[in-house]
């Protein structure tokens, strides 16, 4: 049977719909008010502008203080239906193109700090034994709007393990996806939108760096600034400066490459957290 | 109303050398490059020695002797002998508090009622408590066997010049780092009373090194290239600086900044504790204190009787000789800081509210300013937004508890705040919601070398005191 009579057995092949990936913001899916978009990974991405990131910025922290004042039982079981739903698209990320062993660990890695949620104020907080009639309790608190440049490598790994530690605590994110490698984060972004995290909690841009990040780094109402993915060092220099203006908390690109596969300590919640001293007398 | 006679400390206990050099690999040195300058008794005007000025060749040796002694002695030191020599150092602080409190209150102008019973026994407690993390360290929730830094860079205002030392001196030490400190260019003596407290204590030489000077040299200090930690407390617009400063390099920073703290009065408040805690948050040290409770939020239903209770309590605080053990509020630091206060107060008449301050004979010689109220204070003004660092309170008041939390939280600062009620669910309900690093309930301006302090927003990033005091420290 020749090719024509196949088609014309089966009837025409089915025209795909195909896709345009879009920003993540304020739990709705944008495109850029630039109307820019750019060719990468064979498909049509969004390309954020400043005015975007501010978008982004203004969404972030909205979604702050209903986040922030979630119960961390909440968070802790917003984040494991994360992961629930991550599982289920575990095959539309490995058709991405994302090794089938990182999807599993990046799963792994979200179920991981998922449960982080309830336990981070015990370990990190406590009461202080004062030198006079005082309860005198530190617990840790979230910082408040978070931008991170996520690592291009792994693309979906490497995003989980910048983006969910940052939010379990209470903190929301501002989040610049690889420019090379940003399919996954829109799929993230799907997932998360599908998973009972409030809108703004975390926000997705996609596009260059280079144009988006010192406005992320310069911008008055974030708080700190998570740079794994920077990955020129000038750049990190630049924007390590830009984010003194008001004294961001800074967690500087790591000095060797990072193995993402490795346990990942607490570091990248507590440098997002703040300690918080509460005193009270005792007395009758 | 009754008079006090005189009841002055004696100076006798203290003896103050007419000039002093750096004081590098365990000696005191003279500077190779930097000049000198003159300290004062800002109370008096009275000169009382020459410091050395340290240049950067000086931070240069200062450093050098700090990285030896950190690769020699205190790194490879076991951390059990490091605490036997911290254990000494706070044994001798607190054997020679008299001395260093007569000092203090010569040097900075603060009360010697402060300087002895507050500055002297935290700062010696401040050295007995990390003593004890010294061989401790794998049990501090930092990993098994957390390493130090190395050579610390610190940098210290003019506020708490003893106390400041400790809290930045103690954790270093404990967790294996040395340490290069610049004490505040007009409060230098403690800190060089205390190098001689380091040698009397056989500290080995370069593990603590205290290089004097003005900006110029903390800037060398914190730029030196072989600085591993940076630690500064002082101002935001200087801890900016340092912030760019250190962008890019593998400085660890933790900075320690200004504040313009709410104290907030609900209705149901206890009102003479409220009082008392309000002077003590505004008045306490002259007001010098970056978590000083510099905005009261008062319930507009009680405004009235609280201030009237407060102008009263304010005519009873004696303002003079910071040796007198009555005195309540001693000289403001120096000429400068006496000039920012004056600006700012100026400022706040000018904007439109009222100013009061109780009579107050203050002597001729010597920077002193009232202690003075401000009402009729709105959000935008200057007094209620800019760190006055004196004697300055900013009333303004609120109708709901929910306008107290958005009015406490206007602020780009974030270092203290204060509550007060008698009602529990409240004040758990308040502290839940101030964006504040430090929150005190019914108290404010109590500090322990067991609990953290520092800050939100642009009053810095880190925590010194507790078990989370040893992180900025430790390469973790």
């Amino acid at each position: 049977m020749s090719d024509s009579a196949a088609v014309a057995a089966a009837g025409p092949a089915r025209v795909a719909v195909r896709k345009t990936y879009k920003l993540f913001i304020g739990g709705k899916f944008p495109r850029s008010e630039s109307g820019r978009t750019y060719q990468v990974q064979d498909s049509n991405v969004a390309l954020a502008s400043r005015k975007d990131l501010r978008d982004a910025v203004v969404a972030a922290r909205a979604a702050v203080k209903g986040w922030s004042g979630a119960t961390a039982y909440n968070r802790g079981q917003i984040l494991y239906r994360v992961a629930e739903m991550l599982e289920g698209r575990r095959e539309q990320f490995v058709a991405l193109g994302e090794p089938a062993g990182e999807v599993d660990a990046a799963i792994d890695r979200w179920v991981w700090y998922a449960g982080w949620s309830d336990k981070l104020p015990q370990v990190y907080g406590g009461v202080n034994p004062v030198a006079g009639p005082y309860f005198n309790l530190s617990t840790p608190e979230p910082t408040g709007v978070v931008g991170v440049v996520a690592p291009a490598e792994p693309s979906l790994l490497g995003l989980v393990s910048v983006v969910a530690p940052v939010i379990v605590s209470g903190n929301t994110a501002v989040v610049l996806a690889s420019p090379t490698r940003p399919l996954a984060a829109v799929t993230l972004a799907e997932v998360l939108a599908t998973s009972d995290l409030p809108g703004g909690v975390v926000n997705v841009l996609t596009g260059t760096i280079t144009e988006t990040a010192p406005w992320l780094a310069s911008h008055l109402d974030v708080d700190a600034l998570d740079l794994t993915g920077v990955p020129d060092p000038q750049l990190a220099v630049e924007l390590e400066q830009a984010a003194a203006g008001n004294l961001k908390r800074v967690l500087r690109p790591a000095v060797t490459p990072v193995d993402w596969s490795a346990d990942p300590g607490t570091r990248r919640m507590t440098t997002f957290l703040e300690t918080k001293t509460v005193w009270h007398p005792k007395g009758t | 109303m009754f008079d006090y006679a005189p009841a002055p400390e004696s100076r006798s206990v203290v003896t103050i050398r007419d000039s002093y050099g750096l004081f590098i690999d365990g000696e005191f040195v003279d500077p190779t490059d930097g000049g000198a300058r003159k300290t004062v008794n800002p109370a008096t005007e009275e000169v009382l020695a020459e410091v050395a000025e340290a240049g950067p060749g000086d931070v240069d040796r200062a450093v050098a002797a700090a990285r030896a002694a950190y690769q020699r002695v205190w790194g490879p030191m076991p951390g059990r002998d490091r605490a036997k020599y911290l254990f000494r150092i706070a044994r001798a602080l607190a054997e020679r508090s008299r001395e260093l409190a007569v000092l203090e209150s010569l040097d900075n102008g603060k009360p010697i009622r402060e300087s002895r019973d507050v500055d002297l026994p935290l700062a010696s407690a401040h050295f007995f408590y990390y003593a004890g993390w010294a061989d401790k360290l794998p049990y501090a929730g930092f990993g098994p066997d957390p390493r130090p830094l190395g050579v610390a860079g610190q940098v210290i205002p003019w506020n708490f010049p003893l106390l400041m030392l400790a809290w930045k001196i103690a954790p270093a030490l404990a967790a294996g780092n040395t340490v290069v400190l610049k004490p505040a260019e007009t409060t230098p003596l403690t800190a060089l009373l205390f190098a001689e407290i380091c040698q009397q204590a056989d500290l080995p030489p370069g593990v603590v090194n205290i290089v004097t000077g003005a900006g110029a040299t903390g800037q060398a200090v914190v730029g030196h290239p072989d600085v591993d930690k940076v630690a500064f407390t002082g101002s935001t617009d200087v801890g900016r600086q340092i912030a760019r400063a250190v962008a890019g390099s593998r400085k660890k920073l933790t900075l320690e900044l200004g504040g313009k703290a709410a104290n907030i009065v609900f209705d149901d408040a206890p009102i003479d504790q409220a009082v008392e805690g309000i002077v003590n948050g505004i008045f306490f040290n002259q007001g010098h204190v970056c978590c000083a409770g510099s905005r009261l939020l008062v319930q507009e239903s009680i405004a009235e009787p609280l201030l009237e209770s407060l102008k009263r309590r304010m005519a009873r605080l004696r303002v003079g000789d910071p040796l007198d053990k009555n005195t309540d509020v001693g000289a403001i630091n120096s000429a400068a800081q006496l000039d920012r206060i004056r600006t700012l107060a100026t400022a706040g008449t000018d904007e439109g509210a009222q100013a009061w301050s109780p009579p107050c004979d203050l002597p001729q010689q010597g920077f002193w300013f009232a202690p003075t109220l401000f009402t009729g204070v709105s959000q935008a003004h200057r007094i209620a937004r800019e760190e006055i660092f004196g004697p300055v309170l900013s009333v303004l008041t609120f109708r709901t508890p929910d306008e107290a939390i958005a009015k406490a939280n206007n602020t780009p600062y974030g270092l203290s705040a204060g509550i007060w009620s008698e009602k529990g669910s409240r004040i758990l309900w308040a502290a839940d919601r101030l964006r504040a690093g430090v929150v005190w309930a019914n108290t404010f301006n109590k500090f322990d070398p067991t609990s953290p302090f520092g800050g939100y927003q642009e009053s810095g990033y880190g925590r010194e005191g507790g078990r989370h005091g040893l992180e900025a420290y430790l390469d973790v």
